[in-house]
């Protein structure tokens, strides 16, 4: 008979008085764990859930229009504040528009930015990068030639001189972003390719007589995806801040539609006397990037077979 | 136990060509293999061990290394000269490998299981419950203990002999005529290596397969191998049956390489070991290529390759040297 390994057993969990705050915080999903990969971060989840349901069901949640002005009303802090309004939950903006309202509508343009950019260059960049880093030589050169090319593009000139030839709107803006992203997305795992083309496995799957296009698609894909979803996560970030900066420049989404780029765009001449305009989005932002990397990093944990015990 | 030929190999030149001039790394290799038997390829590193392996099995590395001439018959069919999509026919059916590390020869991100289903799929359709079934016997012809919880897993949790093994059902999945090992054992612990020699041994028994079995290590060869071919820069110096190369070599190169493997028995003193470096294999003399290293060395060595001898049954030897018979 061969050698018998037990079965790997998990080390039991000790619980340290320091890490019960953290716990609180951050609850596990069945008390015993003390692995990270094991605790559900439902927070961010809750926060990105909060997010998603805003986007979906704005003209039912939002209290107002997002673009009605009422004048009488302009520059209304939150209502919790001296001079706030019990009407206003989160003040208004210098046309005297529901911040509540805009960020409720706000979050369907960058969310759906997001989605279409990060589907778009994302998908893009991947296969660029599977291809290149597998099949390599010419194919390799010419497509990280244009990789290189891309990042010595100004992406901004860019996304100006599409607004100029087709006009501004969500298509021009996600094109956009997809060219900004695609390069670098191609980079990291064309890198991540090249070594494991290195490994045996790939080398027996061609032993076994498994296609080019087999092994890309069932021994590399699956090896990278780890470092693909890190990426998407990072680079949620990117966009809502290239949104933002676009819709700024006038060649993403055009005004009044509200988006949470153009909220902060536009109260950050009145940073000083009234700070919600701009602040509030910038919250909204934040919370968002920040939920969405702590759920793309236990994301990353779980789809770790390293990190996953049975 | 020992049948007709399967594979035959006709003067193999697979050379690199790189900007700075081309490296015969395998340069007229010839040899056959038969039913059963199991063929050891021995020879320093760097001698072109694994690229004659890879020239079988066409897989060769990415950066100007071609094959340049020879055959590879297959069944008395030239693999050469089939197309890629045949070859992948071929691959894995007819002819199959396990590489050195067993660290990296799986895929970390599937079970085991998934990963003999895509080599049993290859050879037969299935409902995925018979599919797993034939993977179950897979890893229990391999001496997996308790093989329905194994399949499961994922490769990280095995031992590199485990691991090892399962590379093995896998490779063997395909019921291939020839089986090439390189280097199979050097990643494994001794005695782990000895389970897993005893385990091929035992597969071949089954199916009769043939092995070529590359290694570096003597001991490894004895108990492994039928015949013994061992490679020097580029060529096959000498090959014949493990008996007569141990108790007779008769290329001065095997005759050190056997000289400076340490012994169990009688008195201990400091290895033999050979002097010099192999040439270069871009710039490789005219004559015989040990002959810069040789202790018998004459004009004749540096003038003119020595061409093969048969130096006895199935024994042969490419040295001016040696009485032919």
């Amino acid at each position: 008979m061969a050698v018998i390994d037990p079965p790997p057993s998990a080390a039991p969990s000790v619980l340290r008085p320091r890490r019960l705050l953290w716990r609180l915080l951050w609850p596990a999903r069945n008390g015993a764990g003390a692995r990270r990969a094991a605790r559900v971060p439902w927070i961010p989840i809750g926060i990105m859930s909060a997010i998603v349901v805003m986007a979906l069901f704005a003209p039912l949640l939002a209290p107002y229009s997002p673009i009605d002005q009422t004048l009488r009303d302009k520059l209304l802090p939150p209502a919790w504040m001296m001079g706030g309004s019990d009407k206003y939950l989160l003040g208004t903006d210098a046309f005297g528009r529901d911040i509540l309202s805009r960020l409720i509508y706000g979050a369907r343009v960058s969310l759906l930015v997001a989605l279409l950019a990060l589907t778009a260059g994302g998908g893009i960049g991947l296969a660029v990068g599977i291809v290149a880093g597998y099949l390599g030589g010419a194919v390799d050169s010419l497509l990280m030639r244009l990789v290189d090319a891309a990042f010595t593009f100004p992406a901004i000139l860019f996304a100006l001189l599409l607004a100029v030839t087709m006009g501004q709107g969500l298509g021009t803006l996600v094109i956009a972003i997809t060219l900004l992203l695609w390069a670098s997305f191609a980079r990291v795992i064309r890198g991540e390719v090249l070594s494991l083309r290195q490994r045996d496995f790939v080398a027996l799957a061609r032993v076994r007589g498994c296609s080019a296009p087999r092994i890309m698609l069932t021994h590399i894909l699956p090896n990278v995806l780890n470092t693909f979803m890190v990426l998407v996560t990072l680079n949620i970030g990117v966009v809502i801040i290239a949104e933002a900066t676009l819709s700024f420049l006038g060649a993403g989404i055009p005004p009044p539609t509200p988006t949470w780029g153009l909220m902060i765009s536009e109260g950050r001449g009145r940073i000083a006397d009234a700070w919600w305009v701009a602040l509030i989005p910038g919250i909204a932002i934040t919370l968002m990037v920040l939920s969405v990397n702590l759920f793309g990093d236990w994301l990353r944990d779980r789809l770790d077979p390293r990190l996953r015990q049975l | 136990m020992i049948g007709e030929t399967v594979l035959e190999v006709r003067d193999l030149h697979t050379h690199f060509f790189l900007r700075r001039g081309v490296v015969k790394a395998v340069d007229g290799v010839s040899f056959s293999l038969r039913r059963g038997e199991v063929l050891g390829l021995v020879g320093e590193s760097g001698c072109g061990k694994s690229l004659t392996a890879l020239s079988l099995m066409r897989l060769l590395p990415k950066g100007g290394a071609r094959t340049i001439k020879g055959e590879v018959l297959l069944d008395g069919e030239n693999i050469l000269e089939r197309t890629p999509a045949e070859m992948r026919e071929i691959r894995g059916r007819r002819i199959s490998m396990v590489l050195q590390d067993p660290q990296t020869s799986l895929n970390p991100v599937f079970s085991i299981g998934d990963q003999l289903r895509e080599a049993i799929e290859r050879r037969q359709r299935g409902t995925r419950a018979e599919v797993m079934k034939e993977a179950v016997a897979a890893l229990r012809r391999v001496e997996i203990a308790a093989p329905e919880q194994r399949i499961g897993q994922y490769p990280h949790q095995m031992s590199g002999g485990m691991k090892q093994r399962v590379v093995g059902a896998i490779a063997i999945s395909g019921e291939p005529a020839v089986l090439i090992a390189d280097e199979p054992t050097t990643a494994l612990d001794v005695t782990i290596q000895l389970q897993y020699l005893k385990l091929l041994k035992r597969l071949q028994a089954e199916t009769g397969m043939a092995i070529l079995f590359i290694t570096h290590d003597f001991g490894v060869v004895g108990r492994m191998c039928d015949r013994v071919a061992v490679m020097y820069a580029g060529r096959i110096v000498e090959c014949g049956p493990v008996r007569q190369i141990f108790e007779a070599p008769q290329h001065p190169y095997t005759r050190a390489l056997i000289a400076s493997v340490p012994k169990m028995s009688g008195p201990i003193g400091r290895l033999t070991t050979i002097e010099g470096q192999p040439p270069s294999l871009m710039d490789l003399p005219v004559g015989c290529r040990f002959a810069s290293r040789c202790a018998l060395v004459e004009q004749r060595c540096l003038d003119a390759y020595p061409g093969t001898v048969r130096v006895g049954e199935e024994h042969t030897a490419d040295c001016w040297k040696v009485v032919p018979r």
